[in-house]
C-alpha cells in the first residue's frame, strides 16, 4: 500500500470531474437550508452517515475484489432512489474510469469499462481503482467518505461566499464522524462474501434525493448536481 | 441463565412474538378467496365486505404496540391472479417497553407477489413514540408480471412530542433483481444529521409509495416534483418511487394519495 497513491486519488484536484458537482449543497443553499458554517457542518454531517456511508461500503466492497462488480452496481441503482442523482453517479463514474486507467493502468478497470460503456457507478469505480492503485478497502472507504463531505464544502465557498478557512474546519470537525463511517463500511464489507450485498449499508437522506431531483430541472445552476 | 427467581423472571423483557399471514388465491368466480387468513397475539386480520375482484383485509391491532422487546411479523402473499389489499384499523404506535433499558422492538412485513396479481399494501401511519425503539424492515418479492402498491409513513412523535428512535429498512425485489433498498434511521440514538439540512431538516413526518407494475416498463413516468419536499423517480426497474417529508402526517398522507390517483 502507497501513501503517495492515497495522496493522489483523494487529491480535489485529480481530474475526475468531482468538482462540477455540489453533492446537494447547492439545492439546500437555495432552501435556505444552509446558510454558513454551522448548517454546513450539520448538513455534511447527515450526508456522511448517509450517502457517504453508503458510498464507502460500495468502493469498500469494491476495493476488496468482491466478484460481481455488476451487482455491486446495481446496488448502487437500489440504493439511490433519484434518478438523476443515479445519472450523476454514472457521468462521475465515467470520468473517474477514464482518470483511473491513465493513472493506474490495470485489466479490472479494462474490464469495468467494456462492461459498463455507459459508466459504472462512482463507488465501484473509486473502490475498483483504490485497488488497481495499490490500495485496500479501507483507504478506498476514507475517499468516498471524505468527498462525500468535501465537494459540498467546497461548493458552499462558491455558493454563499463562505471563507474558505471556515469549510475547512468544518471538514475537520468531521474528523471523528469520519473515521466512524469508513470503519462501518469497512466491517460491512467484509460481511459481503457470507451474507451478500445487503450487508452493505442502504443509509438514506429523503431531502438529499427530494432536492437532487428537483435540482435536475432548474434551468440554469451552478453545478450538475 | 440460571438466574430464575420470580423477581428476575418479572424484571426479564418479556416481548410478545406474533405473526400474522394472509394468502390470497383466485376464487375461481372472479374473485379472490382467502386460504391463509390468520392472527396471532397482538395482530388479528378481518377481511372486510369489498366490490370488485380484490379481497380486502384490515390488520386490527387487538393489543397497543410494538412496546420494546416485541417481535412483531406481518406476512402477505398472493397467488397468480389474485387481488389482495390490505390495510390497518389505525395507525401504529411504537411504544416504549417497561423498564429503563427495554430492548428494542421488531416489525417484519413479508410481502410475495405472485405474476398477474395484485397486492395493495396500505397501511395507516407508524408513529414513534418518545422513549420507544423500534425496528421496521419490509421486504416485498415481486414477480415479473405481478403488481404491488405499497405505502410507508412514519411519523416522529406525537403532536408537539420528540419521536423515539426508529429504525427501518424497505427492499423491494422484482424477479431477480434488487429494485429498491433503502434504510432511515431517525430520532435519539440515530447517527448524527438525521434531523439536519441534509436529511429531515425538522420535518415530522416521512413517507414513500413504490408502485411495481410490467406497465413501467414500456411506458415509465418521467422523474417530476411534486411540491416542495415531494418527487417522483422512476426505479431501475418496471416501478416508481414517491418520496415525500411533511411537516405533520396529514399533509404528508395528502401528497401520497395524490400520487396514487395519479399513477396507480
Amino acid at each position: 500500500m502507497s501513501r503517495a497513491a492515497l495522496l493522489i486519488l483523494a487529491d480535489g484536484r485529480f481530474p475526475a470531474g468531482g468538482h462540477a458537482h455540489s453533492g446537494g449543497a447547492e439545492a439546500a443553499v437555495k432552501a435556505g437550508r444552509v446558510t454558513g458554517a454551522p448548517s454546513l457542518e450539520d448538513f455534511c454531517r447527515g450526508r456522511l452517515h448517509t450517502t457517504g456511508l453508503v458510498s464507502a461500503g460500495l468502493a469498500a466492497a469494491a476495493a476488496l475484489g468482491a466478484d460481481g462488480r455488476a451487482a455491486l452496481d446495481e446496488a448502487v441503482d437500489a440504493h439511490t432512489r433519484s434518478l438523476a442523482l443515479r445519472t450523476a453517479a454514472r457521468k462521475l463514474g465515467r470520468q473517474l474510469l477514464r482518470a483511473g486507467r491513465a493513472t493506474w493502468p490495470s485489466p479490472e478497470l479494462d474490464a469495468l469499462a467494456r462492461a459498463f460503456p455507459k459508466g459504472a457507478h462512482q463507488p465501484v469505480v473509486l473502490g475498483t481503482t483504490a485497488r488497481a492503485a495499490g490500495l485496500g478497502p479501507a483507504d478506498a472507504a476514507y475517499c468516498a467518505a471524505y468527498e462525500t463531505v468535501s465537494g459540498p464544502a467546497t461548493a458552499v465557498v462558491r455558493l454563499l461566499g463562505l471563507d474558505p478557512f471556515e469549510a475547512t474546519a468544518v471538514l475537520a470537525r468531521l474528523g471523528a464522524d469520519l473515521d466512524e463511517v469508513a470503519a462501518a463500511a469497512v466491517r460491512a464489507a467484509h460481511r459481503v462474501p457470507e451474507e451478500g450485498l445487503h450487508a452493505l449499508p442502504a443509509a438514506s437522506a429523503p431531502l438529499l434525493e427530494i432536492g437532487g431531483e428537483a435540482h435536475a430541472a432548474w434551468p440554469v445552476r451552478l453545478f450538475a448536481s | 441463565m440460571t438466574s430464575s427467581a420470580p423477581a428476575a423472571r418479572a424484571l426479564a423483557p418479556a416481548g410478545v412474538r406474533a405473526t400474522a399471514r394472509v394468502t390470497a388465491r383466485p376464487d375461481g368466480r372472479g374473485g379472490t378467496a382467502l386460504p391463509v387468513l390468520q392472527g396471532e397475539g397482538p395482530l388479528a386480520l378481518r377481511r372486510t365486505r369489498a366490490a370488485g375482484p380484490a379481497a380486502h383485509v384490515l390488520l386490527v391491532g387487538a393489543m397497543s404496540g410494538p412496546l420494546g422487546g416485541d417481535h412483531l411479523t406481518v406476512e402477505a402473499a398472493t397467488e397468480p391472479g389474485a387481488h389482495l389489499r390490505v390495510g390497518s384499523a389505525a395507525a401504529t404506535m411504537a411504544l416504549p417497553g417497561q423498564g429503563e433499558a427495554s430492548p428494542e422492538a421488531r416489525y417484519d412485513v413479508r410481502l410475495t407477489v405472485a405474476a398477474d396479481s395484485t397486492l395493495h399494501w396500505l397501511p395507516e401511519q407508524l408513529i414513534s413514540v418518545r422513549g420507544s425503539a423500534l425496528h421496521v424492515t419490509t421486504r416485498a418479492d415481486v414477480a415479473e408480471g405481478g403488481h404491488l402498491i405499497l405505502r410507508e409513513e412514519q411519523t416522529l412523535g406525537r403532536t408537539a412530542e420528540p419521536p423515539g428512535l426508529l429504525r427501518s429498512r424497505l427492499t423491494v425485489r422484482h424477479a431477480d433483481r434488487v429494485l429498491l433498498d433503502q434504510e432511515l434511521a431517525c430520532g435519539p440514538g440515530a447517527p448524527a444529521g438525521w434531523d439536519g439540512p441534509a436529511v429531515l431538516a425538522g420535518h415530522r413526518a416521512v413517507g414513500q409509495l413504490v408502485v411495481v407494475s410490467p406497465e413501467f416498463r414500456t411506458n415509465p413516468p418521467a422523474a417530476a416534483v411534486l411540491g416542495e419536499h415531494a418527487t417522483l423517480t422512476p426505479l431501475a426497474g418496471p416501478g416508481i418511487l414517491v418520496t415525500a417529508v411533511a411537516p405533520d402526517g396529514l399533509r404528508l398522507r395528502r401528497i401520497l394519495d395524490e400520487a396514487r390517483e395519479r399513477w396507480t
